[in-house]
C-alpha cells in the first residue's frame, strides 16, 4: 500500500497529517507576514506550499500536490527569490507602518474577512456527508488519469486558452524587461571623445597648464615654458604678468639647446661638464639653476 | 478529516494572504501574498472536489496554478521594470495617482 | 381692475357711432401678382437703398458728387411710384392692390415669411409723399448742408430713411413691416445725431432711439399675439382671420400696436423724443415730421383698420391718445421761443389730429390720411421755410431775435405764409379741407372728441400766427451786423416754392368730388358721421375760432416782443415751455424707479443669485478638495478600501440572510 493510499484512508492518519500540516502552513503563512527581510518570506511562502501539497495530497489529489512542490514551490516562489536577489537580498523592510491606522484597520477587516468566510461556507457546509473521492479517481484508473481526462475533454478550450496565456506572459516579461537600445554600444574611446568634448568649450586645453619655465633655462614664472619644437608656450605665463608685459624672452641659444634636446641628443655645455638630459625633474632644475646662474 | 476543517484552514491562510497585501509594503512580499491567497483558495477547490465526489475542483485548481504562474511572470517583470527606474521595490513609493 | 377695463369703462363713457348699414367694408379681393410696370415696383426702396449703400461704400470717393447721386435716387422713386399712380388709376378699384412676391424671407416649419411687397391706394399715397416730399427735401439739402463736410454721409443717411420708409410702407406683412420700422429708427438716430459732436444731438438721438425702442417693443408684441393666436402676420391674413379671434386677443393686439404707434408717431406718453429731436439738421426734421417716421404710426393704425373695427376699447384708446397728444402738442407750441421746437409742437397736435381720426374708425380713417398728405405738405414747406430762416440768421433760432423778415427774405415769407396759413385751416389751402373734416368727423364720435378738435383748431392758429407773426412781422430785432439776414439760394427756394403751391391746391384737388374717400375706401373702409351739429355750423365756428385765434396773437405779438422770454408768466406757459414736464415725468416715473430697480436687481444678483451659484460651487469645490485626499495615491490605502467594501457587502448579505 503506498503512503498516498495511506493518508487518504486511515482516519487518524489523516487527522495527524491535516493538523500538522495546518499547523505548520498557517506558522508559514504567518512568518510570511511577520519577516522583515523578504528573502525569509520567500522561504516561509515554501514552507506553507510544501504543507498544502501534502493536504493535497490528503484529499486524494496527488496530482496536484506534486504540481504545488514542483511549480509552485520549485518554479515560482524560485522565481521570486530571483527576483529579490536582483533587488537586493540584504534589503530589509522597515516595519514601522507609514499610513496611519492603516495596520490595525487591516488586521480588523482581516479578522472580519475570515470570520465572513469561515462562518458562511462552513453554515452551508452542515450536514454534508462524508466525503470520498475513491470512486472518482478509480474511475479512470488513477487520480493523474481522471484529470487528464477532464483538461483533454471537457476543459479543453480553457486549456488550449491557457497555452496562449502563457505564451503571452513570455513574451510580456521578455518586453517588460527588455531595454530597447537605439544608438551602438559607446566604446570607451567614444567616452573619452565625449568627456573632452563635453568639459572644455572649443580652443581651450584640456587638462593642466603647462609650468612655467619648463625646458627653458629659467624656472622664473616670467619665463614662457618652451614646447618640444621650441616656441614659447604663451600659456605657462600666468596672466597678469601677460597684463603687465614682463614676460622674458627667451634667448635663441636655450632655443637651439631645446631643439636638441627633442632630437634626442645629450648636449654637454661647454662651460659646464654636467649633461643636460631630460631624464629627470631633478636634473633638469639643477640645469637651469645652473644655466640661470651663469646667464 | 471533514470539509470544514479545510476550510476554515483556507480562509485562515486568506485572510492572512489578504492582510498581508494590506500591511508589507514590499512589492515582492505583497506579491507573494497575492500567491497566498490564491494557494488558499486552491486549497478550498481542492477540497470541495472531494466533496463533490468529482475531479472538476482539482482541474480547476490546476488552471488557477497555470494563470498564477504567467500572473508571476509578468508581476515579477513589473516590479523589476519598476525598480530599476525608482530604486525601490516599495509599493508606497509610486504614488503617481495621487490628487 | 386692469388698464383694459379702464378703457374699456372709459370707451362706454362716450357715445360711440353704432356703425349703421350705410358702413362701406373694406373690400377683401386678393391682391394680384405685380404685373407690367408694378414689377419694378421692388426699385422703389431698391433705388435708395442702393444710393445710400454706395454713397457709404465709396466713401470719401463720392464726397464730389454723393449729394447729386443722393438727390437723383429718390426722385427716380418718385418718377416710378407717379407712373405706378397712373397705371394705378387705369385699372378698375378692385384690381388696383398688387403685390410682388420677391423671396422668401424666413421658412421655418409653419414660420413663413415671405419677403412681399404690397402696392395698394393706401401705400401709394404714402409712396408719392414719400418719395415727392422727399425728393424736394434732398434737392433743398444740396443748398442747406453746402459747405457741410460731411455733406456725402448726410445724403446716404437720408437716402436709407427713404428706403427704410418705403419698406414699411410698402411692406405686405407685420414682419417686414418691422423691419422698415427699425430701419427707420436707425436712420433717424443717424441723422438727429448728425452733428455727433454736439453733446446735445447725440443725447437727443440717444433719446429718440430709447424712446422708440420702447414703442418697437408694442410692435414686436403685436406681431407675436398675432402669430400665437392668427397663425399669420401678413396683412392679408390678418385682415381675415381677425374675426375669429377672441376680443380680448384682438384689444390686446390693438394696443400693443397702439403703443408702436405713439412710439413713432410721438403721441402721448412717448412724445418726449420729438422735441429733442430739433437737434438734427432741419432737412432732418422736416423729413421726420413731414414725409417719414412720425406718419409711420397713422399708417400702422390705418393699415390694421380691421383690428381697431374689431375692438373698441383699443379705438377709443386711439382716440384718448390722439386727443391728448393734440392738446399737448398745441400747448408746448404755444410757449416755445425756439422756431423748430415750436413747430415739433405743431407736429404733435397735427399727428395728434390724424391718430384722433384713425380713432374715429371708417368715418375717420380716410381723413387722417388726407390730413397726414396735407400736413406733409405744408409741414415740409413749414420747415424748409423756417429752415431757410435760420440759414440766412446765422443759425439762430429764437424767434424773439426775428421780426421784419418778410422784407429780407420775400420767398421765404411768402412759402412760409402759405404753410401757415394751410396749417390753420384757412380756405383754400389743404389744411382747411383736411382738418375741417376730420373735426366734422370727431363731432361724429361725440361732443367731447369735437370739441377738442375744435379747440385744437383755435390754439393752432394763435401759435402758428404767433410765430408767423414773430418772425416775419413786427419791429426787426436784429442788427444787419450780427446776424445779416439773406435771402437762401436757389436749391433751397425752389422745393419751398414747389410745396407751398402744393399747399394751397393740394386740398382742394384731392377733395374734389370725395375723391380721396373713393381711392382709400377699398383698403380703409368708409362711413358717414351723424354728427351732433350741422356740419356748416362746425364749419363756420371752426373758422371763427381760427379766426380769434390768429388775431389774438397778431395783436399781442405785432408790437413789443421782449428780447428774453418774459419769467413772471402763468404756471401753464411755464410748464409748456418745459415740453408740459414730460422728460420730468419719465425721469419721475420711469427712470428713477428704472434705476432703483436695475440697481435692487443688480444687488440681488450679485448677493443672491450669485451667492448661491458660487456657494454651490464653492461647496462642492471644497467638499472635492477634501474628497481629493482620499487618492493618496498609496496602493495600499485603496486595497484597504476594497477589502472593506467587501468585508462590509458581506456581512450585510449575510446579515439579510439571517
Amino acid at each position: 500500500m503506498n503512503p498516498t493510499a495511506l493518508l487518504a484512508t486511515s482516519n487518524t492518519g489523516a487527522a495527524w497529517v491535516f493538523w500538522v500540516c495546518a499547523i505548520f502552513a498557517v506558522c508559514g503563512a504567518l512568518g510570511m507576514l511577520i519577516s522583515r527581510k523578504p528573502v525569509h518570506s520567500a522561504l516561509w511562502v515554501a514552507f506553507t506550499m510544501i504543507n498544502l501539497a501534502v493536504l493535497y495530497v490528503a484529499l486524494s489529489a496527488p496530482f496536484l500536490g506534486m504540481i504545488q512542490i514542483i511549480v509552485y514551490t520549485g518554479a515560482i516562489m524560485m522565481l521570486f527569490v530571483f527576483v529579490i536577489m536582483i533587488v537586493g537580498v540584504d534589503a530589509s523592510d522597515s516595519i514601522v507602518e507609514t499610513l496611519k491606522g492603516q495596520r490595525w484597520i487591516a488586521i480588523l477587516f482581516a479578522l472580519g474577512l475570515g470570520g465572513l468566510l469561515i462562518g458562511a461556507i462552513v453554515n452551508g457546509l452542515q450536514g454534508a456527508s462524508e466525503p470520498s473521492l475513491a470512486a472518482a479517481n478509480a474511475a479512470d484508473g488513477g487520480n493523474v488519469q481522471g484529470i487528464a481526462r477532464l483538461i483533454f475533454t471537457r476543459y479543453v478550450v480553457a486549456f488550449e486558452v491557457t497555452s496562449a496565456l502563457l505564451i503571452t506572459a513570455a513574451l510580456g516579461a521578455v518586453i517588460l524587461t527588455h531595454r530597447e537600445r537605439y544608438k551602438a554600444r559607446k566604446t570607451q574611446e567614444d567616452l573619452s571623445v565625449e568627456r573632452f568634448r563635453d568639459r572644455y568649450p572649443a580652443g581651450e586645453h584640456p587638462g593642466n597648464l603647462p609650468a612655467a619655465g619648463t625646458y627653458a633655462r629659467s624656472n622664473s614664472v616670467d619665463t614662457p615654458a618652451l614646447l618640444p619644437d621650441g616656441s614659447a608656450a604663451p600659456d605657462s605665463i600666468p596672466a597678469p604678468l601677460v597684463e603687465r608685459g614682463s614676460v622674458r624672452t627667451i634667448d635663441i641659444q636655450h632655443l637651439d639647446e631645446v631643439h636638441n634636446l627633442a632630437q634626442g641628443d645629450t648636449v654637454i655645455d661647454d662651460d659646464n661638464d654636467q649633461a643636460l638630459t631630460p631624464s629627470g625633474p631633478a636634473d633638469a632644475a639643477h640645469t637651469d639653476e645652473s644655466t640661470d646662474g651663469e646667464s | 478529516m471533514s470539509t470544514d476543517h479545510y476550510i476554515v484552514l483556507s480562509a485562515i491562510l486568506f485572510s492572512l494572504g489578504a492582510l498581508g497585501v494590506l500591511i508589507r509594503r514590499n512589492a515582492i512580499v505583497v506579491f507573494m501574498c497575492v500567491e497566498m491567497m490564491l494557494n488558499a483558495s486552491n486549497l478550498a477547490f481542492v477540497a470541495f472536489s472531494r466533496q463533490a465526489g468529482n475531479l472538476d475542483g482539482q482541474t480547476i485548481a490546476f488552471f488557477v496554478m497555470i494563470v498564477a504562474a504567467a500572473e508571476v511572470v509578468i508581476g515579477l517583470a513589473i516590479i523589476v521594470t519598476i525598480y530599476r527606474t525608482r530604486r525601490s521595490a516599495s509599493i508606497d513609493e509610486p504614488n503617481l495617482m495621487k490628487y | 381692475m386692469t388698464f383694459s377695463t379702464v378703457l374699456t369703462s372709459l370707451a362706454t363713457s362716450i357715445p360711440l357711432e353704432e356703425h349703421s348699414s350705410d358702413v362701406i367694408a373694406p373690400s377683401v379681393n386678393t391682391p394680384a401678382a405685380a404685373s407690367g410696370i408694378f414689377t419694378l415696383m421692388f426699385l422703389l426702396i431698391a433705388l435708395p437703398a442702393l444710393g445710400a449703400v454706395l454713397l457709404l461704400l465709396l466713401g470719401r470717393r463720392s464726397d464730389k458728387w454723393g449729394h447729386l447721386l443722393g438727390t437723383l435716387m429718390p426722385i427716380g422713386s418718385f418718377g416710378l411710384a407717379v407712373a405706378m399712380y397712373f397705371a394705378m388709376l387705369h385699372r378698375p378699384a378692385a384690381d388696383r392692390p398688387v403685390t410682388q412676391h420677391l423671396w422668401n424671407w424666413i421658412d421655418v416649419g409653419s414660420f413663413q415669411a415671405p419677403f412681399a411687397l404690397q402696392l395698394d391706394q393706401l401705400s401709394i399715397c404714402f409712396v408719392l409723399l414719400i418719395t415727392g416730399v422727399g425728393s424736394l427735401i434732398h434737392i433743398y439739402s444740396i443748398g442747406y448742408m453746402k459747405g457741410d463736410p460731411h455733406r456725402r454721409k448726410f445724403f446716404a443717411y437720408l437716402n436709407l430713411f427713404v428706403a427704410a420708409m418705403l419698406l414699411l410702407v410698402l411692406a405686405d406683412n407685420y414682419l417686414l413691416l418691422y423691419v422698415g420700422w427699425e430701419g427707420v429708427g436707425l436712420a433717424s438716430y443717424l441723422l438727429i445725431g448728425f452733428y455727433i459732436y454736439k453733446p446735445s444731438a447725440a443725447v437727443a438721438a440717444k433719446k429718440a432711439f430709447v424712446v422708440n425702442r420702447v414703442g418697437d417693443v408694442g410692435l414686436s408684441i403685436a406681431i407675436m399675439l398675432m402669430f400665437v393666436t392668427l397663425g399669420t402676420f401678413t396683412f392679408e391674413g390678418v385682415n381675415e382671420k381677425i374675426g375669429s379671434a377672441s376680443p380680448t386677443a384682438t384689444t390686446w393686439i390693438g394696443l400693443a400696436l397702439l403703443l408702436a404707434a405713439c412710439g413713432k408717431s410721438a403721441q402721448f406718453p412717448l412724445q418726449s423724443w420729438l422735441l429733442d429731436a430739433m437737434e438734427g439738421p432741419t432737412p432732418v426734421s422736416a423729413l421726420i415730421h413731414a414725409a417719414t417716421m412720425v406718419t409711420a404710426g397713422v399708417y400702422l393704425i390705418v393699415r390694421s383698420n380691421a383690428i381697431f373695427d374689431l375692438s373698441n376699447t383699443a379705438r377709443t384708446a386711439v382716440l384718448i391718445i390722439g386727443a391728448i397728444t393734440l392738446v399737448m402738442g398745441a400747448i408746448i407750441g404755444c410757449a416755445k421761443d425756439d422756431i423748430k421746437k415750436a413747430l415739433a409742437g405743431s407736429t404733435m397736435s397735427q399727428i395728434g389730429y390724424m391718430v384722433l381720426a384713425a380713432g374715429l374708425g371708417p368715418i375717420g380713417y380716410v381723413f387722417a390720411i388726407f390730413h397726414l398728405l396735407m400736413h406733409g405738405m405744408f409741414k415740409a414747406d413749414l420747415f424748409l421755410g423756417a429752415g431757410s430762416v435760420m440759414h440766412g440768421m446765422h443759425d439762430e433760432l429764437d424767434m424773439r431775435r426775428f421780426g421784419a423778415l418778410r422784407k429780407v427774405m420775400v420767398v421765404t415769407f411768402v412759402t412760409f405764409t402759405f404753410g401757415w396759413l394751410a396749417i390753420m385751416g384757412v380756405p383754400p389751402f389743404d389744411g382747411f379741407y383736411s382738418k375741417d373734416k376730420i373735426i366734422e368727423s370727431a363731432f361724429g364720435q361725440g361732443w367731447v372728441p369735437g370739441l377738442v378738435a375744435l379747440l385744437g383748431a383755435g390754439v393752432t392758429a394763435f401759435y402758428m400766427t404767433r410765430m408767423w407773426t414773430m418772425t416775419f412781422t413786427g419791429k426787426a430785432r436784429w442788427t444787419e451786423q450780427n446776424e445779416h439776414p439773406h435771402e437762401a439760394s436757389k436749391w433751397m427756394l425752389f422745393p419751398m416754392i414747389v410745396l407751398a403751391i402744393l399747399s394751397l391746391v393740394g386740398g382742394f384737388t384731392l377733395a374734389w368730388g370725395n375723391s380721396i374717400e373713393n381711392w382709400l375706401t377699398p383698403v380703409t373702409g368708409f362711413a358717414h358721421a351723424e354728427t351732433v351739429l350741422p356740419e356748416k355750423i362746425i364749419s363756420y365756428s371752426t373758422l371763427a375760432l381760427v379766426a380769434l385765434g390768429a388775431l389774438i396773437a397778431y395783436r399781442q405779438y405785432r408790437r413789443d416782443v421782449p428780447l428774453t422770454a418774459p419769467q413772471h408768466v402763468s404756471a401753464l406757459t411755464v410748464a409748456a415751455r418745459n415740453d408740459l414736464y414730460g422728460d420730468a415725468v419719465n425721469e419721475a416715473v420711469f427712470m428713477r424707479p428704472g434705476q432703483w430697480l436695475t440697481r435692487s436687481l443688480v444687488y440681488f444678483d450679485n448677493k443672491g443669485i450669485d451667492g448661491v451659484v458660487n456657494g454651490v460651487a464653492a461647496t462642492f469645490g471644497g467638499l472635492s478638495g477634501r474628497m481629493r485626499r482620499l487618492q493618496s495615491g498609496f496602493a495600499r490605502s485603496y486595497a484597504l478600501a476594497m477589502v472593506v467594501g467587501a468585508v462590509l457587502v458581506g456581512a450585510s448579505l449575510v446579515l439579510v440572510r439571517m
